[in-house]
């Protein structure tokens, strides 16, 4: 259709305003135009039908999911997405709730807080959503949950761990526990179960995670009666830690605590291996990574991680997760699939108890979820709508993180 | 009828944000044809710069507004004059730099000031959070308003309309077209150099401070080189040197990524597939260097030019 429609108004423009080269040149390449154009047009046609299509019939309940599936932080994002995808399947087979489908309306945010907005609002008011899971970083569930708290929809993190996420309002909810409260079981850890009379710290300065959890580490290590020797930091992408680990051995500690994500943490052990520095290591959720052991090898062996789920916890829901993960996956599930996972519970546990579908009840029922239990422990939102629910504690053995013991100081 | 909703007044609101940086940096790149990678630093200033004098200090949102555009544009004064000594990929890595030292300096801000203030005695004094390093700042007073959004993006398609326009408008140009020939026909090159830089980094600053206000949380981390490439992506797909085509650029870059939402993770793949698509059919930008006044105008001619031809 566009074609012929240039064709016909083609020559005629060409006769009376170019010059007989320009009619040459210009020719083939409105016709090359065009081909782009057809091409494109079909292209996202055909892309867009299963979309457009995939639409659940009947009544459902519509619930919004906010997850990075594209940019830096994509892996934490597709995890989520299969661990709700999961859950809403388990829920929708068993019957749904309240006598209706569960229908998951998924958004990306490209780990960017101003695409948060965007999604967070597109969901609401496009979407028609009853409330909100999601999202992965801290900084895009700062940015996304005014936007759901002023519109009255509650918003269910399961990733962001930064303390001011709930602060936002009352309709901001989270499934994982805080920074605050992850830095201080980490000093508790280091204090009691290493039993360190000193500490080293290493943190990533411009990561709002390392911070948080680094002060929280630092006051709480200080109030067991725990001394800290050195404080050093490093840059997300930094390669080599050379100078921070040298000034390290300089001031020996019982433990280095590294509040870190694992592709830099990787890096800081191995070379910390080649320097010789005796002390322990310990990290928490941001080390949580199969690929942790893979990059670090046997220089993670005897370090120890404070985390939200451990595979090696025998209860029925981990392995419930599991069996269902190796036969829709065929992979096991990482510490964010655990999370998104039991978020999804948490949410249509909430709907049940509210008895109908109102941003409202869902709101009041969420705050006073109590007792679920879901594969990342006992549940219970408190005042602060934070979870509060034990850590766990791995320790690295052989190339395996193993469970030591689940605290809750 | 197409209904407004809350969702459509948002994306609104981000794309009167990139009309106010892409034009303002047009007027450096476009116009003056200065290569800058550093318009998301002056965004970054002028975003902390009103987001803490509104919320620590209770300023009015207009007054802390052009307060973080008076920062940003002094910075640009200040910096631009070494700074635009340098030309081409070397003028581009300098501005680069310039705005990771302001993602640096607020990320490092507390604990240096705080230091520095415990040098002279005022330690007990001091705030021990300003910018809250790399927590970021969250809940900033709400401007939620298109009005303040759409009045400034105005005010700058208005301030720089007549800039360009002016004499001092043309000595900018000729400078874009060839410095050399605008330095021998004894245009202070310099001066003008600074001065366009400057005039950019204080809108740059505004949209920054709008912006804080309308997300109410911000953080270094947003005013990355991204976000300068995105806004360099804006001018250049409308037209360097053409002020209605930034506004254009800016328009279709920000509803683009919105329309590709249905392709969930695949959307940042057809994003730049369709960037280099439109790059590849029209290499000058969307309107090359005319307006889009001119553009239009140029239709009717040729418009009554055929029917005259086909008259005859």
């Amino acid at each position: 259709m566009i074609m012929t429609a240039r064709e016909t108004s083609g020559p005629r423009t060409h006769l009376t305003v170019m010059p007989a080269i320009g009619r040459n040149l210009e020719g083939p390449r409105l016709m090359q135009m065009n081909a782009i154009r057809a091409t494109l047009a079909a292209a996202i046609l055909t892309l867009a039908a299963p979309f457009t299509l995939a639409r659940a019939e009947g009544e459902t309940i519509k619930i919004g999911a906010v997850l990075p599936l594209t940019g830096g932080i994509a892996a934490f994002g597709m995890e989520s997405k299969d661990g709700i995808e999961l859950a809403v399947e388990e829920i929708n087979a068993a019957g749904g709730v309240l006598g209706k489908k569960v229908e998951v309306l998924v958004e990306d945010d490209k780990g960017d807080p101003a695409d948060t907005t965007n999604a967070v609002s597109k969901l609401i008011n496009t979407g028609k959503v009853v409330a909100l899971l999601g999202s992965v970083a801290s900084s895009c569930t700062l940015a996304g949950a005014p936007v759901a708290n002023s519109a009255k929809v509650p918003m269910v993190t399961h990733n962001s761990t930064n303390d001011k996420v709930t602060q936002v309002g009352e309709f901001i909810f989270r499934t994982c526990f805080i920074d605050s409260f992850q830095g201080a079981t980490s000093a508790y850890v280091a204090a009691k179960i290493i039993k360190a009379k000193t500490a080293a710290l290493i943190t990533d300065v411009n990561s709002d995670y390392s911070k948080g959890l680094g002060e929280a580490f630092v006051a709480k290590f200080k109030e067991l009666g725990g001394t800290i020797t050195s404080e050093v930091s490093y840059q997300q992408n930094d390669v080599n830690f050379s100078s921070q680990l040298t000034k390290l051995k300089g001031t020996p500690a019982d433990v280095v605590f590294i509040p870190g994500y694992y592709t830099e943490v990787a890096l800081i052990l191995k070379q910390a291996k080649q320097l010789k520095i005796g002390s322990v290591f310990l990290g928490a959720d941001g080390w949580d990574d199969p690929k942790l052991l893979e990059l670090a090898a046997e220089a993670a062996d005897g370090t120890y991680i404070v985390t939200h789920y451990s595979p090696d916890q025998k209860s029925p829901e981990v392995e419930k997760l599991l069996k269902a993960y190796q036969a829709k996956f065929k992979r096991d599930p990482a510490v964010t699939d655990a999370l998104a996972y039991d978020s999804m519970y948490v949410m249509a546990d909430a709907l049940k108890r509210a008895g109908k579908v109102d941003s409202l009840a869902l709101r009041d029922a969420l705050a006073a979820t109590k007792d679920l239990k879901g594969a990342t422990g006992t549940i219970t939102i408190n005042m602060e709508r934070n979870a509060d629910k034990a850590a766990i504690v791995l320790k690295v053995e052989g190339g395996k993180m193993k469970f030591v013991e689940s605290v809750k100081p | 009828m197409f209904e407004l909703s809350n969702y459509h007044i948002q994306v609104l609101a981000f794309m009167g944000i990139n009309i106010i940086l892409a034009v303002s940096l047009n007027l450096i790149n476009g116009f003056t044809g200065q290569f800058s990678l550093g318009h998301a630093g002056f965004m970054a200033i002028g975003a902390y710069t009103a987001a803490i004098l509104t919320k620590a200090c209770g300023w009015p949102f207009l007054a802390a507004t052009l307060a973080g555009a008076m920062l940003a544009f002094l910075f640009g004064l200040l910096l631009g004059i070494p700074i635009l000594r340098l030309k081409g990929d070397y003028l581009a890595i300098a501005t680069f730099g310039l705005s990771e030292i302001v993602r640096v300096a607020i990320v490092n801000f507390d604990d240096v000031s705080m230091k520095l203030a415990g040098y002279v005695g005022m330690g007990d004094l001091w705030p021990k959070e300003i910018t809250r390093g790399a927590l970021g700042y969250p809940a900033i007073p709400e401007v939620k308003s298109l009005l303040w959004i759409y009045g400034w993006a105005f005010v700058t398609c208005l301030v720089l309309r007549n800039i360009v326009r002016s004499s001092e408008g043309r000595a900018i140009s000729s400078i874009g077209e060839d410095e050399l020939a605008a330095e021998s026909l004894g245009i202070n090159t310099a001066r003008y150099k600074t001065l366009s830089f400057a005039i950019g980094a204080f809108f740059a600053g505004v949209a920054g401070a709008l912006f804080a206000h309308w997300v109410t949380f911000i953080k270094a981390d947003l005013f990355k080189i991204d976000k300068s490439i995105e806004i360099l992506l804006m001018v250049v797909l409308g037209g360097m040197g053409s002020l209605s085509g930034s506004v254009l650029g800016a328009v279709v870059l920000t509803i683009l990524p919105e329309y590709l939402r249905m392709f969930a993770q695949w959307r940042m793949v057809i994003y730049p597939v369709l960037l280099i698509l439109l790059m590849l059919t029209r290499p000058e930008g969307l309107l090359g260097k005319r307006e889009l006044s001119s553009v239009i105008a140029g239709l009717f001619t040729r418009a009554r030019r055929s029917a005259a031809a086909a008259a005859t």
